[in-house]
């Protein structure tokens, strides 16, 4: 029986692009649907009673929540081709430290600096923390090609829809991330070599003009 | 495996329900360690030196190297000590797993930390939200993912357990300091007679501390902070307060509002 993989998710979510890249990765064939977060379908809601938050991965009718949750689960249903996690227990400890700490924290700082309503104190803060975030991250990664090693592993997965929203953040807060952050951005290159990251990810501009739009529909200007 | 006790030390503090974790998964492995008390308010070189980015307990040192993030730790341990294995083996199971693990660090646990740390209507709202919470693992115990089982792992403690239950019994600690009924047992019948039985395995209640103990721990930190809420003019500043006071005292125990583990 051929495997049926259906994607809930929004084009835009960083949580969402992770698990595209991971079944890109895998060469999983899957139906992406796309939810409008105000309007948000009934299979949404019934997948993920809990959150009701996407992405939510349906796998045989089986739904799978959480972006971390789910990459773990890609890798351990579809182990032909590279695994995502490391094999040594110790280095996947690390990587699940390392994308625990990245969703943990990227996302509400970021937040912070481009849905700032005039306060530019909180946001300065913010753009102050993310760039320290970014540096640890930098440090992290140090000589090697990518959090993975020599090939894209689940901290890269973890880390590389953030990009996108690096000219959303960098527009908002008035600063430069590769000025800051250049090693990183050296990484960001090298993943967007990648297909599965290249084919998956969506255009900067694209992101920002949403976010525009997202900020003027919830009063934020 | 042979381990020597050198192999492996945990840095935790007594009263820390996530170091309860670590140490009732290394009792369920049959693994010996090394056990160092940390003093919270004056936090060792060590600890500081092996979780510089959260600073915080659990640590597990296994040959030197550590691990951090007692979730994590309990995968580390699983995947490393193979047998009486904690997670389950097939992978929607483990998913399932983890994403109630996480429920009860991102949501069950500070919901639980902010009842602690409020009074009177913000309490009551606080009260509800867990109610809220425990509404949805009572569903699941009942008619979802973990239906008809005695534990969430099944016949046996599983990593859910594990989690889920060092934790809980401070719902029940703070159910007799601040006469909140949190875990009402006519609201949520199974999810009392799953405390019940976990508390009763014999490698749990050799873990967690006596009811005593962790009554006069509680209320101790509870008076303090409320005494500060007397003192301070600003709701605002009495919340950060007592939210510092909980933390820095308990750093790691659910009473703290942070949501780290």
């Amino acid at each position: 029986m051929a495997d049926k993989v259906v994607l809930l998710s929004s084009w835009a979510s960083v949580f969402g692009l992770r698990v595209q890249i991971a079944l890109a990765e895998k060469e999983v064939d899957y139906e992406f649907r796309e939810e409008d977060l105000f309007d948000k379908s009934s299979l949404l809601l019934e997948s993920n009673p809990v959150h009701k938050k996407v992405p939510v991965l349906i796998h045989n009718g089986k739904p799978v929540c959480e972006s971390s949750v789910i990459i773990q689960y890609i890798d351990e249903v579809w182990t032909k081709g590279p695994s995502l996690l490391p094999k040594d227990p110790l280095q996947r400890a690390n990587a699940r430290f390392w994308t625990d700490f990245i969703g943990k924290t990227i996302y509400p700082c970021g937040s912070k600096i481009w849905r700032n309503k005039g306060d530019a104190q909180v946001q300065a803060a913010a753009k102050k923390e993310l760039i320290g975030i970014l540096k640890q991250l930098e440090g992290e990664l140090g000589e090697r090609p990518f959090f993975g090693g020599e090939t894209l592993g689940y901290v890269d997965i973890a880390l590389v829809p953030f990009s996108r929203w690096f000219y959303t953040y960098e527009t908002f807060g008035r600063f430069s991330i590769e000025k800051e952050c250049p090693k990183l951005m050296a990484w960001v290159r090298r993943c967007n070599d990648r297909e599965s990251v290249s084919k998956v990810l969506p255009d900067p501009h694209k992101v920002y003009q949403r976010n525009c739009g997202l900020k003027k529909r919830l009063g934020l200007e | 495996m042979e381990q020597s006790p050198s192999c492996l030390k945990l840095f935790g503090s007594w009263a820390s329900s996530y170091t309860h974790r670590v140490q009732l998964a290394l009792k369920l492995k049959g693994l010996h360690f090394e056990y160092v008390e940390e003093d919270l308010t004056n936090k060792s070189p060590s600890l500081l030196l092996h979780n510089p980015v959260y600073k915080k307990v659990p640590v597990l040192l296994h040959l030197d190297r550590p691990i951090v993030e007692s979730v994590i730790i309990l995968q580390y341990i699983d995947e490393t000590w193979t047998d009486h294995p904690i997670m389950p083996i097939d992978p929607h199971e483990r998913a399932i797993a983890r994403f109630w693990c996480h429920f009860a660090d991102d949501k069950l646990g500070p919901a639980a930390g902010a009842v602690f740390g409020s009074s009177g209507e913000e309490q009551k709202a606080a009260v509800c939200q867990v109610h809220e919470n425990l509404k949805l693992l009572e569903a699941e115990l009942r008619e979802g993912a973990f239906k008809g089982r005695r534990f969430f792992g099944g016949d046996k403690i599983g990593i859910l357990d594990i989690v889920l239950g060092c934790g809980s019994y401070w719902l029940v600690v703070f159910d007799e300091v601040m006469e909140v009924k949190l875990v009402d047992p006519e609201a949520f019948p199974l999810f009392h007679a799953w405390l019940r039985d976990f508390e009763e395995q014999k490698e749990v209640n050799e873990i967690i501390p006596a009811i005593d103990r962790l009554l006069e721990y509680a209320r101790g930190i509870r008076q303090l902070m409320l005494s500060l809420k007397d003192t301070t003019s600003s709701t605002t500043t009495t919340t950060a307060t007592a939210t510092t006071v909980a933390t820095n005292s308990n750093n790691n125990v659910v009473i703290g509002s942070g949501t780290s583990v």
